[in-house]
C-alpha cells in the first residue's frame, strides 16, 4: 500500500507559486488537460495510477490553509466510511473498503470528518497543525461511558 | 449500464474519485460533497458544465482544474444550454458515425448555484428542459449569491439576513418567500425532479443515479449549506443539513413525470424550526422579541408545505 498515501505528484506546489501569464494573455477557449496521456475513463483507474498533468489541482496543495488538522487513530476506526463520503476535499484515502489515512496536501482542516465519526472515542480528532502525530495519539481520550438515564 | 451498485457506504467508498482536492472552495463547503457524490455514483463518462458561481470559480482557478472529466467553463446563465448543445452534438455525431467510441456510455450534467438556477439561468434552463435534451441539471442551493458576497437571490428564504436584504432597525432581512423551483420544474413535465440533501447520502446517490438513468431532462435541487454566508462553523455542515431536513425546512421528495410525488425521507421526530434558525448567524435577529412573528410564519409555512406534500403523495396523482 505504500505509495498511496504519499505519491510523487500530489501536492508538489503551493497554489499561486508558479509564474502565471496574465488573464489578458490567455487565448479564448483555452483547454486545460487533466492528464498528460490519454486516459480512457478515469473512473476505472486509481488516483495513484493516473498520469496527472501540471494543470491538475491534484498536483497543488492547500495545506497552508490549515490551522488545525485531523489526526487518525487506526486502532479505533471501524471503516464505516462516513468521513470518506462527507469529506469536501477528497482528502480521506480509502482503498478496498478500508480507511488508510488523511491526505494532508489537500485537507483544509474543516473538521467535518471528526463531527461525523461515530466511534467512541472518535477515531479522528482535531489537533493543532504543529502537533506531532505520535504525541497526538498518545493523548487520545478514553472511551466515554454513556450517562445513565 | 455503468451505474454503480451502492448497497452500503463501504461499497460506495470503492469509487475512484474524479473530483480532485486543492480546489478553493471554503473548508466545510457542501458543494464539493454533492459533486463528489454525483461523480462517484456512476462509472460512465461525464460531460459537465458549471454556471458561474462558487463551484465554477473555485474548481478552475487558472492554471488548475479539479475535474478529471470533460468540463465546460461557461457563463452565468447558460450552463443548461451548454450541456444541451454538447448533448445535441453527441447525438448528431453518433448518428453520423463519427464518434471514436460510439458505445461508451456518456452522461450529461449541468451544475448551477441557486443564483444561476432560480434567477439568472432560469429562462435558459426552462428552454433546455422544454426541448427535452437528455441531461441532468443539479442546482446547488445555498440560498444566496455566495460567490459575490452573499446577496439575496430568489432562493433566499424569508427572514434571512443577506448583504442586500439586511436585518436591522427597519427590516428583518428578506421579506419575500422562497421560490418553489421544484414545483416549477415539475410543471415543465420533466420526467424526474427531486429535492435532495447531502446528509442523506444514500437517498441522494440513488436520486442522482435515477436522474442519470432517466432519459430526458431531469432537475435536482440539492441543499448546500454555506458556512460563510449562513454563518456557522465549518465543521457543522452536516449537522446544519441534518437540522434542515429534520425541521422539514428542506423536505426530501421526488416528482416523477411531473405529477407523481414520493416523499423520500420522513424524520422520526420533527424538530421545531427554531433549532435550525438558532444554529445560523443569518437568522440571529429573528430571536429579538419584535421579530417573533417571522419565526411563527416560517413554522406555519413549513407545516402547510409538509401537509401539502403528504396529501399529494397520498393522492398519487
Amino acid at each position: 500500500m505504500k505509495g498511496v498515501l504519499a505519491t510523487d505528484k500530489r501536492g508538489v506546489r503551493e497554489l499561486g507559486a508558479e509564474e502565471l501569464v496574465g488573464w489578458d494573455e490567455v487565448t479564448h477557449g483555452v483547454v486545460l488537460n487533466s492528464f498528460d496521456l490519454e486516459v480512457e475513463n478515469p473512473a476505472f483507474s486509481r488516483p495513484e495510477e493516473r498520469p496527472y498533468s501540471d494543470f491538475n489541482s491534484y498536483t497543488a496543495t492547500v495545506a497552508s490553509w490549515r490551522v488545525i488538522k485531523p489526526v487518525y487513530n487506526r486502532d479505533i476506526c471501524i471503516d464505516c466510511q462516513n468521513c470518506w463520503v462527507w469529506c469536501p476535499d477528497t482528502s480521506i484515502i480509502s482503498r478496498d473498503k478500508q480507511m488508510l489515512g488523511i491526505d494532508y496536501d489537500h485537507c483544509k482542516g474543516c473538521g467535518v470528518c471528526v463531527e461525523v465519526c461515530p466511534t467512541n472515542p472518535k477515531s479522528l480528532l482535531m489537533f493543532g497543525e504543529a502537533e506531532d502525530p505520535e504525541a497526538a495519539l498518545a493523548q487520545w481520550p478514553e472511551k466515554k461511558k454513556k450517562a445513565k438515564k | 449500464m455503468a451505474i454503480r451498485s451502492i448497497k452500503n457506504l463501504k461499497e460506495f467508498s470503492t469509487a475512484n474519485e474524479r473530483f480532485e482536492g486543492a480546489h478553493l472552495l471554503c473548508p466545510g463547503c457542501a458543494h464539493s460533497m454533492i459533486v463528489r457524490e454525483l461523480m462517484n455514483a456512476t462509472d460512465d463518462n461525464l460531460v459537465i458544465s458549471s454556471a458561474t458561481g462558487c463551484l465554477e470559480v473555485c474548481t478552475a482557478v487558472y492554471p488548475y482544474t479539479s475535474w478529471d472529466t470533460s468540463w465546460i467553463h461557461i457563463g452565468f446563465e447558460n450552463s443548461a444550454t451548454a450541456v444541451a448543445g454538447a448533448e445535441a452534438m453527441y447525438k448528431a455525431r453518433k448518428r453520423k458515425g463519427t464518434l471514436k467510441d460510439p458505445d461508451a456510455p456518456v452522461k450529461f450534467v449541468a451544475f448551477g448555484g441557486d443564483g444561476a438556477t432560480y434567477d439568472i439561468g432560469f429562462q435558459w434552463l426552462s428552454g433546455a428542459v422544454e426541448r427535452g435534451h437528455d441531461f441532468t441539471y443539479i442546482c446547488l442551493d445555498n440560498e444566496n449569491y455566495a460567490n459575490t458576497g452573499g446577496q439575496r437571490s430568489s432562493a433566499t428564504p424569508i427572514g434571512a439576513h443577506t448583504s442586500t436584504a439586511q436585518a436591522g432597525r427597519v427590516s428583518y432581512g428578506k421579506k419575500q418567500k422562497k421560490k418553489d423551483m421544484v414545483a416549477i420544474m415539475a410543471a415543465h413535465g420533466a420526467p424526474y425532479v427531486a429535492q435532495l440533501a447531502p446528509n442523506k447520502w444514500k437517498i441522494m446517490a440513488k436520486g442522482f443515479q435515477k436522474a442519470l438513468e432517466t432519459e430526458g431532462p431531469c432537475f435536482i435541487n440539492t441543499v448546500s449549506a454555506c458556512t460563510t454566508e449562513w454563518k456557522f462553523d465549518p465543521k457543522d455542515t452536516i449537522h446544519i443539513t441534518d437540522l434542515a431536513t429534520d425541521t422539514l425546512m428542506f423536505p426530501i421528495y421526488e416528482i416523477i413525470d411531473g405529477h407523481k410525488l414520493n416523499i423520500l425521507y420522513r424524520p422520526k421526530t420533527v424538530i421545531p424550526v427554531e433549532e435550525y434558525l438558532a444554529a445560523q448567524g443569518r437568522y440571529k435577529h429573528l430571536f429579538k422579541p419584535e421579530n417573533k412573528h417571522v419565526i411563527e410564519r416560517i413554522q406555519k409555512e413549513i407545516n402547510e408545505k409538509w401537509e401539502y406534500l403528504q396529501r399529494r403523495e397520498e393522492a398519487g396523482v
